[in-house]
């Protein structure tokens, strides 16, 4: 009697143990395909990268940390490192910060004028753009009207190719172009700089990177705000708060899930800038803008591995120092308990 | 309180204007007959050093460019379904591979979770050129250099797309989720008809984000297609010959009316994609 009772027990256990052991099983079916591919095509080559950063160039002989010696002496990787970090330092600032305004101007300008309806009340029907659309959600950011329209034009320079913009910048930046007509018309001198070509290249290259990523991360912020409650607000100018108290207090704290989200996506797309700035002054621009990419693609024009493999080691590590220390801080303010960061 | 808004107005519109006028620039010109655009743009088309005369409208209205282009000239054609072909595939093959994988790190807890997605963020940030060698010399060994499946296999195990994606499941109420459960639904059940469904903006973010960017390549399609004529439309401009600059315009214009037209047709996707992730802390 007892044994049965066991036995059956032991069954059941056993049943349970294989059942957990199948869910425990069941996200690593979803990632999968997934895994194994990034390991192919992303995973295996970086770790040969490491491997041959230490290598000589056939990948036989063990060089030790001549590699990096190399790179490090190298003035064109200084060059290019200095420049790439300073372009970041000033974009990604700019661009976070003008883009939050510009988003915090719709926002006032949506609700002031009851065109978006906070979350709660969504929805009505909204428009797209070939055919209508009865979404949930969706039509509470989308808006419709006057700060629709603002919407679908910030939206559109994210879509619009390099090579195809470059051509129109070249009639601003030219030589003979608008940008130096206007310089004349208002200064009443002659101007005949070359902008993409001259000291000026830094700031142009930092304004195309601006025109184009602004209006996405706009809407980022903007679909952020949305999400804080009215009702804070309403509870804040209850009790007298200014508009500087309400941004400080409710607005900035409320947004730092869409801050992680709009700093990384804008770190992953400042380095696509080489594409403009290749296009707009070729492989050997002004030094001012002379880009860790311009740098690799040298290299691997001349098959240097041993440089380039170095250099990538040497770019992951300040990476991953970078999202350490972000991690570490967010840790440290979810423990104080300042909410998520 | 109304006087604000009205400078909040200006401040936008000016923005807008600045977007739209060299959009509008680039239609005129993409319109302008061949003479005109030699009398203004000489300087830009890099044929000569005469003052631009820039104009929004062209004195009229001339199809000749877009016709030499799409009628006349093979190679942009090529080039325009070169794109096709390899941009498509890339963005269905994400689909595929990237949701499954967002789900499970957006919605699972297990041991490993936090490095894993450590790991495929790190993967994102890293610029191509960081991987260039050694991508190089893997699609060497697979023997796809130069073809077609050197852009679509590496561009399907873009990490972007899986942490946009995972973004958009993470906005999913836990609630929703478990009641899927409750009644009984499997695994997949509930990936198929609440996370697909609910996460869709995402999604639909995600792969137009990549499509864009495929339809854009320029550093991957130079280092692992030799052959010109795999050449997707992305390098027809930087490669255009000199006598063929008169269509370079145009070329530009018909270039992006495809991303603006998925874009405008996905603009409530891209607004409410990654937005909701925002906002649960």
């Amino acid at each position: 009697m007892e044994e049965g009772v066991d036995g059956a027990g032991v069954r059941q256990s056993r049943k349970k143990e294989r059942g957990r052991r199948k869910r425990r099983m069941i996200p690593w079916i979803f990632l999968t395909p997934s895994l194994a591919g990034v390991a192919v095509f992303h995973g295996i080559p970086f770790l040969d990268v490491v491997r041959r950063s230490f290598q000589d160039v056939m990948g036989v002989r063990f060089l030790g940390l001549a590699n990096y010696r190399a790179v490090w002496g190298n003035g064109a990787f200084r060059l290019a490192a200095v420049n790439t970090f300073r372009f970041l330092a000033v974009c990604i600032p700019t661009l976070l910060t003008v883009s939050l305004g510009l988003a915090l101007l719709l926002t006032a300008v949506s609700r002031g004028t009851g065109r978006a309806p906070s979350r709660g009340d969504c929805g009505q029907k909204s428009q797209g753009f070939w055919h209508q659309k009865t979404t949930g959600q969706a039509s509470c950011l989308g808006g419709n009207g006057r700060d629709g329209a603002v919407r679908t034009t910030m939206v559109l320079p994210m879509a619009v190719p390099a090579a195809s913009m470059v051509l129109i910048w070249k009639i601003f930046l030219c030589p003979e172009g608008v940008l130096n007509q206007v310089l004349a018309a208002v200064t009443g001198e002659p101007w005949s700089v070359d902008w993409a070509f001259s000291g000026y290249a830094f700031p142009v290259l930092v304004l195309t990177y601006l025109w184009k990523h602004t209006g996405y991360d706009m809407i980022l912020w903007a679909a952020g705000l949305a999400g804080i409650p009215e009702e804070y607000y309403e509870a804040a100018r209850m009790d007298g708060a200014g508009v500087w108290a309400r941004l400080r207090y409710i607005t900035f704290p409320q947004l730092g899930g869409t801050f992680r989200l709009v700093g990384i996506l804008s770190v992953v797309n400042s380095f696509r800038v080489y594409r403009e700035a290749y296009l707009l002054a070729g492989s050997y621009p002004d030094s001012s803008i002379y880009l860790i990419p311009h740098l690799f693609a040298h290299w691997f024009l001349n098959l240097d591995v041993q440089k380039m493999t170095a250099a990538a080691v040497m770019m992951t590590a300040v990476f991953l120092a970078q999202a350490s220390l972000l991690w570490l801080w967010g840790r440290r303010r979810r423990r104080e308990g300042r909410g998520s960061v | 309180m109304k006087r604000n808004y009205r400078l909040a107005w200006v401040i936008l519109s000016g923005a807008c204007l600045l977007v739209w006028l060299p959009l509008l620039l680039m239609a005129g010109a993409a319109l302008m007959p061949e003479d005109e655009l030699y009398w203004r743009y000489l300087s830009p088309l890099g044929l000569g050093r005469d003052r631009v005369r820039a104009a929004l409208i062209p004195s009229y209205l001339s199809a000749e460019a877009l016709e030499e282009l799409l009628i006349r000239s093979p190679g942009f054609f090529v080039m325009f379904w070169n794109s096709c072909i390899q941009v498509i595939p890339m963005t269905a093959g994400q689909f595929l591979i990237a949701a499954p994988a967002a789900w499970a790190l957006a919605r699972f807890r297990f041991p490993g979770r936090g490095q894993l997605f450590g790991l495929y963020v790190l993967l994102m940030v890293l610029p191509f050129q960081v991987t260039q060698v050694s991508n190089y010399l893997v699609l060497d060994r697979l023997k796809i250099l130069d073809s077609h499946l050197a852009m679509i296999l590496p561009g399907i195990w873009s990490t972007l797309p899986v942490y946009i994606m995972a973004k958009s499941f993470e906005g999913i109420p836990d609630a929703l989720v478990e009641a899927a459960y409750l009644d009984g639904a499997g695994e997949r059940d509930t990936f198929l008809r609440i996370g697909l469904p609910l996460g869709y903006p995402g999604i639909a973010t995600a792969l137009m984000l990549s499509f864009v960017d495929g339809w854009n390549a320029l550093e991957q399609p130079v280092t692992y297609l030799k052959d010109k004529s795999l050449w997707p439309i992305s390098l027809y401009l930087p490669d255009i010959a000199k006598d063929k600059a008169a269509v370079a315009f145009a070329a530009a214009f018909i270039t992006c009316l495809l991303p603006i037209l998925v874009y405008l047709n996905c603009q409530e996707e891209l607004e409410q994609g990654v937005a909701a992730s925002g906002l649960k802390q």
